[in-house]
């Protein structure tokens, strides 16, 4: 446990020592998002009935902003610990692989949290938003946060350079957050772009974490659980066979 | 009592490279234990298996007895390691990079054998900068002290003291000696064949994967064959029949390896045959190079 613990505490430490750039600096993207996207939207999209655009894009926000920082989290943690060898501190040690892929999903749910909640701290008095179902809100970002943290690692322990992470970012992250429907409802969407959108997990995540602020969403929440909860194990499942063999970590 | 450490038929293969091939070794409980070799010789992986920073490809290796594959949690614990790469995570302090590392082991409250091992590393002036401000030297030491913070009963250090200036080399060998007196099992990789001679009861040299000698440092000096002799002459020039023993000119000497003393009495009749006279000889003791360059041209 103290291994754990200590893991835990190191990862949490070592974000907030430049938390200017770990929490701050996103905060400042998403309220820049918020306030170009509602300037040009607010009356030109239509999302659900009796939810202005600006309110229902701050949840989006909130959840894009928590996502691509727990990913950022635990993948530059472990990118940089691999790259610059100190790595084998945490190799050394008797530390389990259940306790390294729990310290590093834990920081990351943390870092997003943070990040997200300052989103919707800092957006609050910008529109009318609503909590119907605060445990909904809490599940989602809870399990969002781990699955991304989940990524990060996948990613981290894959990848052998810096622009490999910037890759698995770009090319896998990024697109699946922005047409995750955080600036707009799918339903809004033709046909076979609702179709593709309902194949991207992250979907689910933005949609059930919506579900609890105005209590409507595009998919029954119960479904959008069970879809991010088996996506989390399955993801905790690979993370955790990687840790186990040691591949890319132990040669 | 198990044995500190013990391999058995260990082989380790890195793509086409044959790292390890078919390595037994025993070491026991309070040695100071030497692993020489030339690079490349596998020491390096041999110590990552033992950390459990590679996996084997056969064979098996204990640390105190506990399987470092099956039983890896008991055998790492056991076994502090100071890594080779000049290492270190620039986002803490020297304090905070030992707090972490001893909470790793499950040591949390252990502020007292830190604020020792900082005094007898002589960075206890450092202990509140950040790792990426410290010398070469410095960061080296901060290494040691991760190994020890979670006082290991065994300790191995893969070349400690590169970088090291002399005075902290000799303050840290004194720190390492100690705890050897008090019970710790050291096994070292050096550069500096005359620190593994001083320091080292028992030394394994490795070659190409392979161990070619593993006795006590006593034996193996005894062993290398031969006396060595140094002799400045008059007129400077020797003899062609002494040619197969000439090893090599230093200064305005010449040096010589005899196949033993009976060889002595036979040369000076050579150099009288060849009207060489001696001006100077000197005899001289044989060391751990010698040894370590005579077996690496035998094997």
């Amino acid at each position: 446990m103290d291994g754990f613990l200590t893991l835990l505490y190191k990862e949490l430490l070592r974000f907030w020592k430049v938390s200017f750039q770990t929490i701050a600096a996103p905060i400042l993207t998403a309220l820049l998002y918020l306030l170009i996207f509602s300037h040009v939207l607010e009356s030109r999209v239509d999302v659900f009935p009796g939810v202005g655009y600006k309110a229902f894009l701050i949840p989006g926000l909130v959840m894009m902003s928590l996502l691509q920082n727990a990913f950022a989290n635990s993948s530059s943690s472990l990118i940089q610990s691999k790259v610059t060898g100190n790595i084998v501190f945490v190799l050394l040690t008797p530390l389990s692989p259940v306790q390294m892929f729990s310290a590093y999903t834990l920081a990351a749910v943390v870092r997003g949290v943070m990040v997200g909640l300052g989103v919707l701290l800092a957006t609050l008095p910008l529109a009318d938003l609503r909590f119907a179902h605060p445990v909904w809100i809490l599940v989602f970002a809870v399990l969002g946060g781990s699955i991304l943290g989940s990524l990060g690692l996948i990613a981290a322990i894959w990848a052998e350079k810096f622009d490999q992470m910037a890759a698995f970012q770009n090319f896998l992250v990024t697109p699946l957050t922005f047409l995750a429907g955080v600036f707009y409802s799918v339903h809004s969407l033709p046909e076979f772009w609702l179709a593709v959108s309902h194949m991207n997990p992250f979907f689910y995540m933005v949609d059930g974490f919506r579900y609890g602020f105005f209590g409507v969403s595009d998919v029954a929440p119960a479904v959008s659980l069970a879809i991010v909860a088996a996506f989390f194990l399955a993801v905790a499942a690979i993370t955790l066979t990687l840790l186990r063999t040691g591949w890319k970590l132990r040669h | 009592m198990p044995s500190a450490i013990e391999v058995r038929e260990v082989s380790k293969r890195y793509r086409s490279v044959r790292a390890l091939s078919g390595v037994d070794l025993k070491i026991e409980q309070g040695e100071f234990f030497g692993l020489l070799g030339p690079n490349g010789a596998g020491k390096t992986t041999l110590i990552s298996l033992l950390a459990g920073l590679a996996r084997p490809d056969a064979g098996t290796l204990q640390v105190m007895g506990h399987d470092v594959v099956h039983d890896y949690r008991r055998a790492r614990s056991a076994l502090g390691v100071v890594p080779q790469e000049l290492v270190f995570d620039p986002f803490f302090t020297v304090r905070e990079t030992l707090r972490i590392q001893s909470g790793y082991f499950g040591l949390r409250h252990n502020d007292e054998w830190i604020d020792q091992i900082l005094e007898r590393l002589d960075l206890a002036a450092k202990a509140d900068s950040n790792m990426r401000t410290l010398s070469g030297g410095m960061k080296r030491r901060v290494l040691v002290g991760q190994a020890l913070v979670h006082r290991p009963p065994v300790i191995i250090l893969d070349e400690p003291t590169a970088g090291v200036d002399v005075e902290l080399r000799q303050g840290l060998w004194r720190f390492i000696r100690e705890l050897n007196e008090a019970g710790h099992t050291i096994v070292l990789t050096t550069h500096y064949l005359e620190e593994a001679e001083a320091l080292c009861g028992r030394i394994a040299m490795l070659k190409q994967g392979q161990v070619i000698a593993l006795d006590t440092t006593r034996n193996l000096l005894r062993h290398v064959s031969g006396v060595r002799v140094r002799m400045r002459l008059e007129p400077d020039r020797l003899p062609v029949t002494l040619r197969e023993w000439h090893v090599e000119r230093e200064g305005d000497s010449e040096v010589l390896q005899l196949p033993d003393y009976a060889a002595v009495e036979p040369m000076l009749g050579m150099l009288r045959t060849g009207g060489v006279r001696v001006q100077e000889l000197e005899v001289m003791q044989t060391d751990l190079e010698d040894v370590f360059v005579q077996l690496m041209r035998k094997s």
